[in-house]
């Protein structure tokens, strides 16, 4: 298994528990395993009654309508009809694993009728792997970056370290993660806006492996300018910030640009369906960035960020401390709220404070900014995952000018775009993963036993 | 955290409340560990992080570690976030800061020196006086009939010794605990008093705070989790419970039934004592042998609070133990002094030692479920 985290974890697990010899391979230093899992939180279960933490019913049908409107379509219909089929049974065989789950306690009121959280999160959820992996045999080897595979025909017969050192396998599953933190690549489709992009997650998924399988003619899947992207704050850490940088205040101000220009709706629908498209949104604006704004009526609506708000008494005094032209920040504001309804606000529902008049137009939540002081928070793309990786067919497994390699599995960031064309909803990443994972380490075990029969 | 000043998040040499307020912040922004125990939802409810907010979160976090294990954030990230350790210093401090009188605040700074100074001195007064006033030959002379006990110490003079030292140390520590209250001041009631201790009582009564949130341990070592260090901890809480009962019902058969001491083997005082006696020492030992298998970024650097506690607490029972397997030899007398001396040493060194952290939780945890009532503030969506 090449790659620690959740993915490979997961495929280590179910081939080592076939009886199969396992081998995971993590880039990492121990404390660093897991790459993105670490960040992760929670994963869309689909469910068909109350179960455990999850509330509610969230049939396998809804669960696919979900991530087709997400997607707009581009997506593979049988494998994603395989991730929310088989989604349930990954939830209880994590559990059955170690892995602890809690109902969401800090008011994410409408996930968890769909989600399930990790008690402590991505880490405890990897430590809960990482251990049972260790019990039941899985040979760990940690700071193992494999760079390449070594091929014949149509089967892959050895890894190769970027040590030199060359390990000879029977069959490997790629779960070494996407190649968000390599910003030259990101570049190629993006240009010179990849170097305002921020990397969320891992500094380590550089996408070697992938670029390695891509060169050797397996087939790709997906766009290489599409990813999971989110807005955050624009002062977190260039790698690896987390979710500690997200800002959720977006829903209940207005959104500029560097010109002090809005650009979309910013109470399209609650926060946790739109969050996904605002990194994309930012990206796509002069120099990458953008500023929300919220003013005093705003305080206690969302959770505290860990940067302070930038502030000022005056829009005019706002727009200095951000490097904003001050006309046009003003002239934004005054006609944002002259275009606001005296309505009933209420951010637990889709209200009817809606703006009317404008070029673009807040269809909820709109309330006129006028209560100082002003807080503004600076935005930034926050790249989660990239979409561009190999194609997989049901059994998980890498296909080579239509051919399928028998022996290499793909899972987890590598393939999510298999699923993912486009678009994002909370959870998704990790389904995707266990699933393929749990997929790829049957078929790779079935495998290596068929060869040794 | 009202955005008028911002504190340094990648500053890592700051005093204890710097790095409180500073490993909070990162946390309350993230909160993935609120599953654990109620540290965090707590965190959630405070406006700001300050000396009143971290004293409150310190003794509300029972050490369980689980966060640090769980963290995303923990070295060698550049948060450096290490929520055990933070909490445990501010801890340390505040046990400190709340001592009665002030100037014994250095106590928790050498506290084993402290405490084997003390036992040294009342075992050396203890035995000096015992020898002038009893002589050698009464000492070692073997005793059987009722009141035993009571022709090496009198009667009197024990209740004297033994009631002036608990009260002296009872006093120290329960003004500690009003200046602790006082401290938390009043939150916003959401719970009411009865509900809110029962709550604590029950949560430390199970030590459902070395249950990791999920009931299946705490972490000690590494990343797996054990309620080994629960269990132990068990031994030596109801053990000591036990011995405090012990000593209840032999008041109760001395001063009320007429019945000295020593009393028959299956009677309720010596089996209690000696249940509870055997509790502390197999607890103590378990949790002797546990505090030395931290992971490395979380070790104890609270200095030996509670290595005195633990050991204090088992010499005095395996005395105690010694002291009724050989009640009807002539080492009574000796075993009896030293068991005594133990004992008051004990008394006196409450204040002065690890043994706040009781009332202390105790209040923290009647704080917690006073001012949220479900547990959990409730937060705005994220």
């Amino acid at each position: 298994m090449v790659g620690g985290g959740h993915a490979g974890l997961c495929a280590a697990i179910t081939a080592r528990e076939a009886g199969a010899r396992v081998l995971l391979l993590e880039k990492g230093e121990r404390a660093m395993r897991a790459g993105n899992t670490r960040h992760t939180r929670n994963l869309r279960v689909a469910h068909p009654h109350p179960v455990d933490v999850l509330a509610g019913e969230y049939s396998s049908d809804e669960f696919l309508q979900d991530l087709l409107k997400v997607t707009g379509g581009n997506t593979n219909l049988s494998l994603a009809a395989i991730t929310v089929e088989d989604s349930f049974e990954l939830y209880q065989w994590l559990r059955a694993r170690g892995v602890h789950f809690q109902k969401p306690l800090s008011g994410t009121l409408n996930l968890s009728r769909t989600n399930a959280f990790f008690l402590g999160g991505g880490c405890a959820l990897a430590n809960s792997l990482y251990t049972h992996a260790e019990d039941i045999g899985v040979d760990i080897r940690y700071q193992a970056d494999v760079e390449r595979l070594l091929w014949q025909d149509n089967v892959v017969v050895a890894v190769g370290l970027s040590s030199g050192e060359v390990i000879p396998v029977g069959a490997v599953v790629a779960a070494a993660g996407g190649f968000q933190a390599n910003l030259d690549w990101l570049a190629e489709s993006w240009g010179d806006a990849a170097r305002n992009f921020l990397v969320r997650g891992t500094p380590l998924n550089t996408g070697d492996l992938l670029s390695d399988l891509l060169d050797e003619g397996c087939e790709a899947q997906g766009d290489p300018s599409q990813f999971h992207a989110v807005a955050i704050d624009a002062r977190a850490p260039a790698f690896d910030g987390g979710i500690v940088s997200r800002l959720d205040c977006v829903p209940f101000g207005i959104v500029v640009n560097k010109l002090g220009e809005r650009f979309y709706d910013e109470g399209e629908d609650f926060w946790p369906k739109r969050y996904a498209i605002w990194g994309r949104l930012v990206a796509a604006q002069p120099e990458q960035i953008a500023y929300a704004i919220v003013d005093a009526q705003a305080r206690g609506c969302f959770m505290p960020s860990l940067f302070p708000p930038i502030q000022a008494q005056t829009l005019p005094e706002l727009a200095e401390q951000l490097d904003l032209p001050a006309d046009a920040l003003v002239a934004t504001v005054e006609a944002f709220n002259r275009a606001t309804r005296e309505r009933t606000f209420n951010p637990d529902e889709l209200d009817d404070c809606a703006t009317e008049g404008l070029a673009i137009n807040k269809s909820h939540w709109a309330r006129p900014l006028r209560a100082p002081p002003y807080a503004a928070y600076p935005l930034r793309p926050g790249i989660t995952f990239t979409y561009l990786g190999v194609r997989v067919n049901e059994r998980g497994q890498v296909l080579k000018n239509g051919v399928v390699c028998a022996n290499v599995f793909a899972a987890g960031e590598i393939m999510a775009g298999n699923v993912l064309g486009e678009g994002y909803c909370a959870g998704t990443g990790m389904t995707i993963g266990g699933v393929f994972g749990r997929i790829a380490g049957a078929h790779a075990s079935a495998w290596v036993g068929d060869e040794r029969r | 955290m009202n955005g008028a000043e911002t504190i340094d998040l990648l500053r890592l040499d700051g005093d204890a409340l710097e790095e409180g307020e500073r490993v909070m912040q990162i946390c309350n922004a993230c909160r993935y560990c609120e599953g654990f125990c109620p540290v965090f939802p707590a965190m959630t409810q405070q406006a700001q992080f300050g000396e009143r907010e971290l004293s409150y979160l310190a003794h509300l976090c029972h050490n369980c570690t689980a966060c640090y294990h769980a963290c995303q954030y923990k070295p060698p990230h550049d948060f450096a976030v290490n929520v055990p350790r933070a909490l445990t210093r501010l801890r340390a401090e505040s046990f400190a800061d709340l001592v009665w009188p002030g100037f014994m605040r250095a106590s928790f700074a050498r506290n084993g020196t402290l405490t084997a100074l003390i036992v040294t001195v009342v075992m050396l007064v203890l035995v000096s006086a015992s020898f002038y006033l009893q002589g050698a030959d009464t000492l070692f002379a073997v005793h059987r009939e009722p009141g035993a006990f009571y022709q090496i110490i009198g009667h009197g003079l024990m209740v004297v010794l033994s009631g002036g030292c608990l009260l002296f140390g009872l006093t120290g520590v329960v003004i500690s605990g009003l200046r602790f209250r006082q401290q938390l001041g009043h939150g916003a009631h959401t719970g009411g008093r009865w509900y809110a201790l029962r709550r604590a009582l029950a949560a430390a009564a199970r030590l459902d705070h070395l249950g990791g949130g999920h009931d299946d341990g705490c972490n000690t070592a590494d990343e797996r989790f054990s309620n080994a260090r629960r269990y132990a901890h068990h031994g030596v809480m109801w053990g000591f419970a036990l011995c405090f009962a012990a000593t209840l019902t032999a008041s109760f058969y001395e001063l009320v039934l007429g019945r000295l001491s020593p009393f028959p083997y299956l009677s309720l005082p010596v089996v209690l004592g000696t249940t509870g006696g055997v509790g502390i020492l197999v607890g103590g030992a378990g949790l002797l042998v546990l505090r030395r298998r931290f992971a490395e970024g979380v070790r104890e650097d609270k200095g030996s609070m509670d290595l005195a506690f633990t050991l204090l607490l088992m010499v005095i029972s395996a005395t105690g133990l010694a002291l009724l397997a050989l009640r009807e030899s002539v080492a009574m007398g000796s075993l009896l002094v030293v068991h005594l001396a133990l004992v008051l040493s004990f008394f006196v060194l409450l204040p002065y030692s690890k043994a706040p952290h009781g009332l202390y939780r105790l209040l923290a945890l009647y704080t917690f479920y006073r001012t949220s009532e479900s547990g959990v503030a409730p937060t705005p969506r994220s």
